[in-house]
């Protein structure tokens, strides 16, 4: 297995519980200041990113003339889409865009209960000899992008394949690196990155938390539980 | 999810709504080049049939050999049950080999539940005598879902199914009355009072003998099979009788709502209790029920087998 000699396989006990936050001398109760999320990206500084990254793909693949763009869901999803309308604002016809859920190619699949699938919604015209852009909030281990690639494995022969993520968080676990990066982003492994997107979760924000602040039911995708 | 798949009736409609929405997204698999996904690498998967069958066994076979499961089939004739092992000697031995997942089809009502209290691994009910078919109420469930256009996270509030024939030995019919109920749908029964079991009081559906007045007021009409094989009486006093009475011939095809769907779980008798032209004609599911029971069968094991150990 991948992952048996891994530090991140072992460690499942971040959901919160064992987090104790010291408490604060007249603090708000049951969240103490680090419990406090901090918004790193607001709606205007990620709306830009994604128009730095449309057109640093635009640049890179030479006018986008072959390329798909992959989302992966939940939140991957509409960030691809939002690429596609930039790049298609710029160069005046529609760029594909879809979904591509990994799920069936996690490595972790078997350290928790099975997991209800995400869509996966391949453009007409496939991926064959195409470049195919995979897009995602966050990059940390590099294991999703690592099951991504099998994933479009069993989907066909792109020319070429690669990443576009709106955060890169760092830790990564695996030789795995992306091509359009919207912020990077120096984390502890103790934080947790939470994107909020209007699609999913009605604004758009960036915000980064202490693991323990995880534990409260919240709206929005987080990175950093798994460890 | 429970561990198990002994029963229909065990899901709740929530439970019921991940395993037809995992079989939706599973489902595309058969659209591609490469029919295969790597979730169950390592795991087996025993197929244990005491009755004949042709499409569940290869239904399962299929589904589990797309999940890249290992896939054992363990057919009786030539094994030594044939030489008289005892259930509990033959789950015993599957267990020795690391079965994950046992799927079996016995002729006695109850065979998978006994089975499940030996076994470590999973089991998949595929047909226990009278009893229930939890698989094939989950296809039928997730084929009207498809025809009527509803998509995941739907469930089948509304429609009016009906289900005509041989109730009394038929494990399929009881499993979709409770199933097709659970998901909002509003079953009725047709069937000769002699092919009635007897408790048919206590199903949440209601009971009539007139396929005529039933068939204009059908969303979905499902027509079992004869069962002769389980039959050791004369329940009715011929077939032509019976086929004049319960079959769906041409003439009630009309009669059914223009949207109306006709179904069959296989194998049929045609002429018998539905006529060839009704089982060819494009309003028939047939077909599409043998390609969506490979889907909803990968869902289950998927469902199943895919997460963490079941035993912890």
């Amino acid at each position: 297995m991948a992952h048996a000699a891994h530090p991140a396989g072992g460690q499942p006990g971040t959901t919160g519980d064992s987090v104790t936050n010291p408490t604060p001398t007249g603090g708000p109760p049951d969240r103490g200041p680090q419990a406090h999320p901090k918004t790193v990206l607001e709606a205007a500084e990620i709306n830009r990113a994604l128009t730095r990254i449309a057109h640093e793909i635009i640049e890179r693949t030479r006018g986008a003339e072959q390329v798909v763009l992959l989302g992966i869901p939940t939140r991957g999803v509409p960030l691809a889409g939002r690429l596609a309308d930039r790049i298609s604002q710029v160069e005046g016809r529609a760029v594909p865009h879809g979904s591509l859920d990994i799920t069936m190619y996690r490595d972790d699949l078997r350290l928790r209960p099975a997991r209800r699938l995400g869509p996966t919604q391949v453009p007409a015209e496939g991926i064959d000899g195409q470049t195919v852009v995979l897009v995602d909030d966050v990059l940390y281990s590099g294991r999703t992008a690592r099951a991504a690639l099998d994933a479009l494995n069993d989907l066909g022969r792109p020319l070429a394949v690669q990443l576009a993520v709106l955060v890169d968080r760092g830790h990564r676990e695996l030789p795995i690196r992306a091509d359009y990066v919207g912020k990077n982003l120096p984390t502890s492994q103790q934080e947790v990155v939470r994107v909020l997107l209007t699609e999913t979760d009605g604004e758009d924000a960036v915000l980064l938390e202490p693991v323990g602040a995880a534990a409260q039911p919240r709206r929005g995708g987080v990175t950093g539980r798994r460890r | 999810m429970n561990r198990h798949l002994i029963s229909a009736a065990d899901l709740s409609k929530q439970d019921a709504l991940l395993i037809l929405d995992t079989a939706e997204e599973l489902a595309q698999v058969a659209d591609r080049p490469i029919k295969k996904l790597p979730t169950l690498r390592g795991r087996t998967v025993v197929n244990l049939f005491f009755e004949d069958s042709t499409r569940t066994r290869i239904s399962f076979e299929a589904a589990a050999k797309r999940l890249s499961a290992d896939v054992i089939n363990f057919a009786v004739k030539g094994s030594s049950v044939a030489k008289g092992e005892s259930l509990k000697d033959t789950a015993l031995t599957l267990e020795a080999m690391g079965a994950d997942a046992v799927v079996v089809r016995h002729g006695a009502s109850g065979a998978p539940q006994r089975l499940a209290g030996w076994l470590r691994g999973s089991v998949i009910n595929a047909g226990d005598g009278a009893h229930e078919h939890p698989t094939q109420a989950l296809l039928d469930a997730f084929t009207i879902r498809r025809r009527f256009g509803r998509g995941s996270g739907e469930a089948l509030d509304g429609l009016r199914v009906t289900i005509v024939g041989d109730v009394l030995h038929s494990r399929v019919a009881r499993s979709n009355v409770w199933l097709l109920r659970e998901l909002g749908a509003e079953v009725a029964l047709v069937a000769p009072p002699t092919l009635l079991p007897v408790a048919i009081d206590g199903w949440p559906c209601s009971v009539s003998y007139d396929l005529d007045a039933a068939v204009p007021k059908s969303d979905v009409v499902m027509m079992l099979r004869i069962q002769q094989e389980r039959m050791n009486a004369a329940y009715f006093p011929s077939v032509r009788e019976y086929s004049r009475r319960y079959g769906l011939d041409t003439v009630r095809l009309r009669q059914l709502p223009e949207d109306a769907i006709v179904m069959h779980p296989g194998p049929m008798n045609r002429g018998v209790e539905i006529a060839a032209e009704v089982a060819d004609s494009p309003r028939s599911t047939i077909v599409e029920q043998v390609a969506n029971g490979v889907s909803v069968r990968m869902a289950v094991l998927y469902l199943l087998l895919g997460g963490l150990e079941a035993a912890q």
